[in-house]
């Protein structure tokens, strides 16, 4: 333990990283659908939204979506061409594949997706333009752990 | 290895990196500096807190004002008028981290006047707007 002795702050900085480690996996186990995303994603993507999780759309749709970043769902969301590129391939990397989800759809919306229109199709036009959702890119509104990839339907919970 | 010979190198190597952290660092005052002089060398007078304010509050041809996704007083928290996603305050004084970083501010205000003027903005008016949000305390 000399070298303990010499240098106290390694001991702290060893607790520090294994605290970190502890904390790291469990935002990973909850977080599934977001998992390795990219620097880039979170600080590119999730400034105007939040980060929606490569799943829950097909490689069609994620390239047109990366493809056309200049008018993003009317907004100017151009970024670096080497963020672009770091994004496009985590995203499709993960996209779905294979499955219902991976269907391209009018454009590229996940919410015009049919299984995103099905899905929903119980929430009346009522609750959609109430004030705290009014909005099917806020996915938050009843999701809580969109953010996160979470949108398990147990735990959705549609605001008043 | 001598402990005080380690105390010596940690300091030196702590003293050049503030160092290059000074140099390199961005600030509200020094993006407002940069600006003028841009808008000084095209001839045109800026920084005036006056205009930036009314130039945040109206619209310029497109639908959307500034002020329609970040408040008409960005002290506070606005709401992005499409997804609702909370945006942080935009007056540095209220949010360090805004303006503390030119390539990022340039990033941003290239998207956002292209949505709000549909072309990019001027010096002097990147300046007008940035020394209005610093007078709000």
């Amino acid at each position: 333990m000399a070298t303990y002795r010499y240098f106290p702050s390694l001991q702290n900085a060893a607790l520090a990283a294994l605290l970190g480690l502890a904390s790291f996996a469990t935002l990973a186990q909850s977080s599934v659908g977001l998992k390795g995303a990219p620097a880039a994603f979170n600080t590119e993507c999730t400034s105007c939204h939040i980060g929606y999780a490569p799943g829950l759309t097909g490689e069609a749709n994620w390239r047109g979506i990366m493809g056309g970043l200049d008018k993003h769902f009317g907004v100017d969301a151009s970024i670096d061409g080497k963020s672009r590129q770091t994004i496009s391939a985590w995203l499709i990397s993960q996209a779905a594949k294979g499955s219902q989800y991976a269907s391209a759809s009018p454009e590229f919306r996940i919410s015009k997706s049919k299984w995103f229109v099905r899905q929903h199709d119980e929430v009346s036009s009522k609750v959609w333009k109430r004030a705290s959702v009014k909005s099917p890119a806020n996915c938050g509104a009843c999701h809580d752990g969109a953010d996160k990839g979470d949108f398990d339907e147990d735990r959705v919970r549609v605001p008043s | 290895m001598d402990r005080v010979l380690i105390a010596r190198r940690l300091g030196t190597a702590l003293v050049l990196s503030l160092m290059a952290g000074l140099a390199l660092a961005d600030s509200p005052a020094n993006l407002l500096d940069k600006y003028k002089a841009e808008a000084t060398a095209a001839g045109v007078a800026a920084g005036d807190a006056a205009r930036g304010q009314s130039f945040f509050n109206n619209t310029h041809g497109n639908e959307w004002k500034c002020a329609s996704c970040h408040g008409a007083v960005p002290t506070g928290k606005g709401e992005h008028a499409i997804t609702h996603k909370v945006i942080e305050p935009l007056a540095p004084h209220f949010n360090a981290q805004r303006f503390s970083d030119l390539a990022k501010a340039d990033k941003w205000f290239r998207r956002n006047c292209k949505d709000v003027l549909a072309r990019e903005c001027s010096a002097a008016e990147k300046a007008d707007v940035l020394a209005w949000l610093i007078t709000l305390k």
